[in-house]
């Protein structure tokens, strides 16, 4: 693994971006729109949107940038770029680092951008503060990254690719506590969440809205996003094969 | 001179069905060897096999006397896929220097590679607004990179204009003068002239493995492709 090569990779990937401003602009502003959308929806109940909108956070970033990276590693496996670099002389960690380290500085973008739309212009109040809801929404959209990142290794379509984003994140929606609280869900259906990283993401944020300090929940809240995070990453490594 | 590249009882089976089928032979160092057969002859998977992304089956490739897929024969090999993998949102500056950095060579190495093979007026244009040809050169030029002992190159001259062909046979010729080995895979059969060697594959087996005047001599044609007919009809 060298840091050359790691940082070669994640500019040659922000590079790709700089070309295709369409894409950079729909990743910054959608889910500031959607929140927009979500603001005026629960015109009649204040409330619930505030309620609603940090949680929401802790969703959105994770579910573009799942989509963004599934998409732009596939193309890399199907267009030969990826055959051609593993004949190089250099280490898969090279690669997946790279991604993850581009699309981790394009999270932080998307996070701080939606951040201040939301707890800045939509005037949403978070007891927390600022700090660990940008915190808590850059490692949502990083674990997008790295759930996409793995998963591009079972599409063998950009059609496969794309559904696996409603396949693999809408049930982790479903149950994560946004629509229902966790614990008013079928038994087994509280074991499902409890085993998936979106529940820790969206707690993490109701934590930082409802809690003045740092809490010790919040802590392992973050630190299960990020096991998570790195572990689909090591995954990722291990589906791109030398040789086939 | 040691071969380059030794081939022994090479077999590749790929979902049941047998694409390389016991092929030997060794090919010698700073050779221009041109491996020429029809499309769907295993003309690709033989080249991947030898740049180590294919997996045997049975048999064994040694190339500068290591196993194919050491980690130590990476830096050794320049591979051109036969489909331009490069990134068509990059431009051909961008491209080349990115692979340049990913093999260790420094960013002026990839721009002398860009003015070799003649795109250094579109070294800021993205690649998908090139034509085809100009696409694979941008290949080629990674395919270059670091000045690798040898060169394999699926159709490097597919869709590229007579002119320019000829001066990428005059760079080959000259990179083979310089002691690197090429292997150049082909469909068309006219420009077997400019090889040192031919391998003549088809359905997966080796044909024939000569220069090209002793093949023409040996199936007493006088052309490589009707030597090929040839060949071919002389098989059960």
């Amino acid at each position: 693994m060298s840091p050359r090569k790691i940082l070669a990779t994640a500019a040659r990937v922000l590079r790709q971006l700089r070309h295709d401003r369409r894409t950079i602009a729909l990743i910054l502003l959608v889910p500031s729109v959607l929140l927009v959308i979500l603001k005026y929806a629960f015109q009649a109940e204040p409330q619930t949107f505030s309620r609603l909108a940090p949680m929401i956070l802790g969703i959105f970033p994770l579910v573009i940038m799942f989509i963004v990276t599934s998409i732009a590693t596939l193309r890399e496996r199907t267009s030969g770029t990826l055959d051609r670099l593993m004949s190089m002389p250099i280490s898969k960690l090279d690669f997946v680092f790279g991604y993850a380290l581009a699309f981790a500085l394009l999270a932080l973008l998307q996070a701080g951008f939606v951040c201040l739309v939301t707890l800045g212009f939509l005037k949403v109040t978070v007891l927390g503060g600022t700090a660990p809801v940008l915190v808590s929404a850059v490692l949502a959209a990083f674990l997008g990254t790295s759930l996409g990142l793995f998963v591009s290794a079972f599409a063998t379509s950009e059609f496969q690719a794309v559904q696996f984003m409603p396949a693999l994140i809408f049930p982790q929606l479903l149950t994560c506590g946004l629509f229902v609280a966790r614990d008013h869900m079928a038994r087994p259906l509280q074991w499902f969440a409890d085993i998936m990283p979106l529940t820790y993401s969206v707690d993490a944020m109701k934590q930082v809205t409802s809690q003045a300090l740092w809490s010790g929940t919040l802590t392992r809240d973050l630190l299960v996003v990020l096991g998570f995070a790195a572990v689909a990453l090591l995954l990722g490594s291990v589906t791109i094969r030398r040789q086939e | 001179m040691s071969p380059a590249i030794e081939i022994n009882n090479l077999s590749v089976v790929l979902a049941g069905q047998k694409i390389l089928d016991d092929i030997t032979v060794d090919l010698s160092q700073g050779h221009i060897i041109g491996l020429l057969g029809p499309s769907g002859a295993g003309k690709t998977t033989l080249i991947r096999t030898l740049v180590g992304r294919q997996r045997i089956t049975s048999g064994s490739v040694r190339i500068l006397g290591q196993p194919a897929g050491s980690a130590a024969l990476r830096s050794e090999i320049g591979y051109m896929t036969q489909s331009v993998s490069v990134y068509p949102d990059l431009t051909v500056r961008e491209n080349v220097r990115y692979f340049a950095a990913m093999g260790g060579q420094a960013r002026h190495d990839a721009d002398r590679l860009v003015k070799q093979v003649e795109l250094s007026g579109h070294a800021n244009q993205l690649v998908s607004k090139l034509s085809g040809g100009q696409r694979s050169r941008v290949s080629l030029a990674v395919a270059l990179l670091g000045s690798p002992k040898i060169l394999m190159l699926d159709e490097p001259t597919v869709g590229v204009d007579p002119v320019l062909r000829q001066q990428l046979w005059a760079m080959f010729t000259e990179l083979a003068g310089q002691g690197t080995t090429l292997l150049i895979s082909s469909h068309v059969m006219d420009e077997a002239g400019r090889c040192q060697d031919l391998l003549l594959v088809r359905d997966g087996r080796l044909l024939a493995y000569d220069t090209p005047d002793g093949l023409c001599r040996r199936t007493g044609t006088k052309t490589v492709e009707q030597s090929f007919i040839k060949l071919v009809e002389a098989r059960p």
